[in-house]
């Protein structure tokens, strides 16, 4: 069945973001890893859309990509912001909140 | 979808929409227009810089390709129109409840009989969702025909011309991709098969405007003046959107089997066969009137289009004359079925469309007499010949009002670019303090632009006179003048447009003295423009004389029969997605009496400023621009008049200082007022009673049973909050970390579970 392969390459792509995210010291890699997440998602929800042939999970993947749009939009923004204020972008400096 | 259409068209049953799937490549294939000036936005945009003439090149070469092909288009409908005989698509409908059949409803009882013109329609699925089908197509007919040879027409001008205007601009590439942009949106405008394709090629267009009336945003009123074009076309575009909506849904209940249709033809067909409810075609039609006004500047919407001078301007001659603020005047020819039925337009004496016209033609016209600046002389007579079109639609006479978006297109045109060239000379576009006299410095553009003024003014047997009568005569019958037919006894608009005659020859004359006599007011030496700016100007000149001739009225004698109303011929559709509307019948006497009235606002003006003002500078020694004792000085009823018209009716100190600054001003008093008697009065009521019974509760049961738990309950979290202290990292990888973390436990748990 070609399902398998396509929720294997979306877990593949799942396990490689979470690595980006928990290793990565670089903000906007950090981001990239996001992406990277929130796209082995939208793979598994055309996955199963085609497979069930309806098309509740297709719109579900195109509210993901808008919100990743967004959400992306605001974290480089923060980036951008971060690299004024601090000259790098270095996520582990940043722990001004540290208890 | 062609499927069903075909199969429909085989059973013969149904209602004829009146288009076909047939016809010549070129028809068939319209969307290449287009798509070329779609082309030469993309390759300006990325290769523009690198290019020997900064991407003026590209855009020109595309848009000249889409010009010829629209005219090889025009030559194919030409042909089309009186000689094709293929398949007519039909539509199965609903059966309707008291209505009789289905394709003798739409009697074409104004049509003279005769072969009719299927438009043809080409269309592909853009995409699917369960029942309804999303398209994207294009519907050739004749308005849309005549549109794509003048928008690039126009198009190509302007282009030519700007590679002079905005020589050594530090934007001149990004000036060029936008108009690119702009051609290419509005052709798509013209050629849209559906009202969805309409609504996304008329908010493409919304946004070229926007940028290229702020080109040189650098400076603030430029920048405010494209906020405020943009804002002000949300508030129509709000009336476009919930209009097609319901257009959608109404068409939907006539067919079976269908939740909704965006498609033109059907919905005016079915509109035309009196198959959808009345109360919905009118709800529809006055939300699409909205759009109208914003998009094409009709009253209490039109305050943006003065300010949209502000831009380059090529920019205004293209966008803001002749091309995109007719959009709403072609979109309304486009919906004309609904727009028929929804305003009665056939047989009434008023309608809230030939109303708001009416009164846009005249207040344009008023507001004309008191600007200084030469570009906004020419943006209130673009507002006041823009109502001069809806009037004519809302009257009926849907021929007259494209033919005068037709030759408006040309002289307006050529009046812009002739201002423009004026003011690139003495830079500065003020009549009063820097102009005058320019006749002698620049013969071409003051030749060109007294032509255009003159075909504007409508003196025969230039454009204007051809077009205007026209629409005089449309507003039907009006026993002194012995015009008869049309749809319906509009007195009204027929007085409100001599009027507007009057007036507009009288302002263009103050404009042409202002401009081209006296002396000269400004510095230094004005002289004439380059070649890429005269040539334009005497095309257009030469079309401004000749366009008129395109479209003359049945039984005018010095012609033969075949060479009569060819206009009308091919570009008004005899089709079913067309309402049977009846045409006037020209009068010399309505004809001649407007004439008349043209030469008396000349006249009037002209012994005003040419006798007397040139009599005054000769005893002042110096130019002037108005009498020293004028009757605005003498009389304090004129000089309030005077005041009113240069404050622009009050309108935008309506807008923002009543309106929006009125809602917040009492919302936020009555707020407060609120607050203060009512809110604090309930809370100090309540605070005083509950001090009592607090004062009794702290001393019986708070000191010592709750105050003893709390210490105990306190000592213990702070333990705890000392001891998870360690976990606060402040570091965002930790915490993902452990989210991730409790996330694989949660995942286990319910793997183990389950």
């Amino acid at each position: 069945m070609l399902l398998n392969q396509f929720l294997l390459l979306a877990a593949a792509l799942f396990a490689i973001g979470v690595y980006g995210v928990l290793a990565r010291r670089n903000g906007v890699l950090v981001l990239m890893s996001i992406e990277l997440i929130l796209n082995s998602v939208n793979i598994n929800l055309v996955a199963f859309s085609a497979v069930s042939a309806t098309v509740g999970g297709e719109i579900f993947a195109l509210f993901i990509i808008a919100v990743a749009a967004a959400e992306v939009g605001v974290g480089l923004a923060m980036v951008l912001l971060l690299y004024r204020n601090r000259r790098s972008i270095d996520l582990t400096e940043i722990d001004q909140l540290r208890g | 979808m062609t499927d069903l259409l075909t199969l429909a068209a085989t059973t013969a049953t149904g209602l004829p929409l009146g288009i076909t799937e047939g016809g010549a490549w070129l028809l068939r294939n319209a969307w290449l227009i287009p798509a070329l000036p779609a082309l030469s936005f993309v390759g300006i945009l990325f290769f523009g810089k690198r290019m020997p003439r900064g991407g003026s090149e590209l855009g020109i070469a595309l848009v000249g390709i889409a010009f010829v092909l629209s005219l090889l288009t025009a030559a194919a409908w030409i042909d089309h129109r009186d000689n094709f005989e293929g398949e007519e698509v039909h539509r199965a409908v609903a059966v309707a409840e008291g209505h009789g059949d289905a394709s003798g409803e739409h009697a074409d009882e104004g049509h003279a009989p005769g072969h009719p013109s299927l438009a043809v329609h080409n269309t592909i699925t853009w995409f699917e969702l369960n029942d309804v089908t999303f398209t994207v197509g294009t519907l050739v007919d004749g308005p849309a025909v005549m549109m794509l040879v003048v928008v690039t027409l126009v198009s190509l001008l302007v282009h030519v011309y700007s590679t002079e205007y905005v020589a050594g601009d530090r934007r001149y590439t990004h000036f060029f991709a936008f108009l690119s942009l702009f051609s290419a949106s509005m052709l798509l405008l013209v050629v849209s098969e559906n009202t969805l394709q309409l609504l996304v090629s008329w908010e493409l267009v919304g946004v070229c405007s926007f940028v290229l009336i702020g080109h040189w945003w650098e400076e603030k009123p430029n920048s405010d003046a494209a906020l405020k074009a943009f804002l002000t076309n949300r508030v129509g575009d709000m009336g476009l959107i919930v209009g097609v909506t319901i257009l959608f849904f109404t068409v939907g209940s006539a067919l079976p089997g269908q939740f909704g249709s965006f498609s033109i033809a059907e919905t005016n067909a079915l509109a035309g066969a009196g198959r959808l409810s009345h109360t919905a075609l009118l709800v529809a039609s006055c939300c699409l009137m909205a759009a109208v006004m914003s998009k094409s500047g009709q009253f209490l919407l039109h305050t943006w289009l003065p300010d949209a001078m502000a831009g380059p301007t090529p920019v205004s001659a293209l966008i803001h004359a002749a091309t995109m603020v007719v959009a709403g005047v072609f979109m309304i020819a486009r919906m004309y079925g609904v727009f028929f039925e929804g305003f009665s337009i056939g047989g009434s004496s008023i309608n809230l469309m030939a109303l708001i016209g009416g009164i846009t033609t005249l207040i344009g016209a008023c507001l004309a007499f008191v600007q200084r600046d030469i570009k906004k002389v020419l943006a209130y007579s673009t507002i006041s010949q823009l109502g001069y079109m809806v009037m004519a639609l809302g009257v009926g006479a849907w021929t007259a009002a494209l033919f005068h978006l037709f030759t408006h297109a040309f002289f307006k045109a050529c009046l812009f670019l002739g201002s423009g060239s004026a003011a690139h000379a003495v830079h500065s576009f003020d009549m009063k303090s820097d102009m005058g006299g320019l006749r002698k410095a620049m013969p071409h553009t003051y030749r060109t632009f007294v032509i255009g003024s003159i075909a504007l003014a409508g003196l025969p047997p230039l454009a204007g006179f051809w077009s205007k009568d026209e629409i005089l005569v449309g507003t039907g019958g009006w026993g002194l003048f012995g015009g008869t037919g049309g749809n319906g006894a509009y007195t009204f608009m027929l007085i409100m447009g001599v009027i507007t005659a009057a007036l507009t020859a009288a302002y263009m004359t103050r404009c042409i003295y202002l401009t081209f006599f006296g002396e000269f007011r400004g510095h230094g030496n004005p002289h004439e423009s380059g070649p890429r700016i005269i040539v334009p100007l005497w095309i257009l000149a030469g079309l401004a004389i000749v366009a008129g001739l395109l479209n003359l009225p049945k039984g005018f004698p010095l012609v033969p029969e075949s060479l009569q109303e060819r206009f009308g011929h091919f570009v008004e559709p005899v089709a079913a997605y067309f309402p049977g509307i009846s045409h006037g019948t020209p009068s010399w006497s309505l004809a001649i009496a407007s004439t008349l009235v043209v030469l008396s606002g000349i006249g009037l003006a002209g012994w005003y400023y040419f006798i007397k003002v040139e009599a005054a500078s000769k005893a002042a020694g110096r130019s002037l621009t108005e009498l020293p004792d004028g009757l605005t000085t003498r009389y304090p009823l004129a000089k309030m008049g005077h005041t009113f018209l240069v404050q622009k009716y009050y309108l935008d100190h309506l807008y923002t200082d009543i309106i929006a600054g009125g809602t917040k001003g009492p919302v936020a008093a009555a707020a407060y007022k609120v607050d203060q008697d009512v809110i604090d009065g309930a809370v100090n009521a309540v605070g005083e009673n509950a001090v009592k019974a607090g004062n009794l509760v702290y001393h019986r049961f708070d000191q010592p049973v709750v105050d003893g738990l709390v210490n105990a309950s306190g000592r213990a979290s702070s333990g705890a909050g000392w001891e998870l202290r360690r976990i606060q990292t402040g570091k965002v990888q930790d915490y993902a970390a452990i989210l991730f973390a409790a996330a694989m436990v949660l995942a286990g748990i319910l793997i183990v579970i389950v």
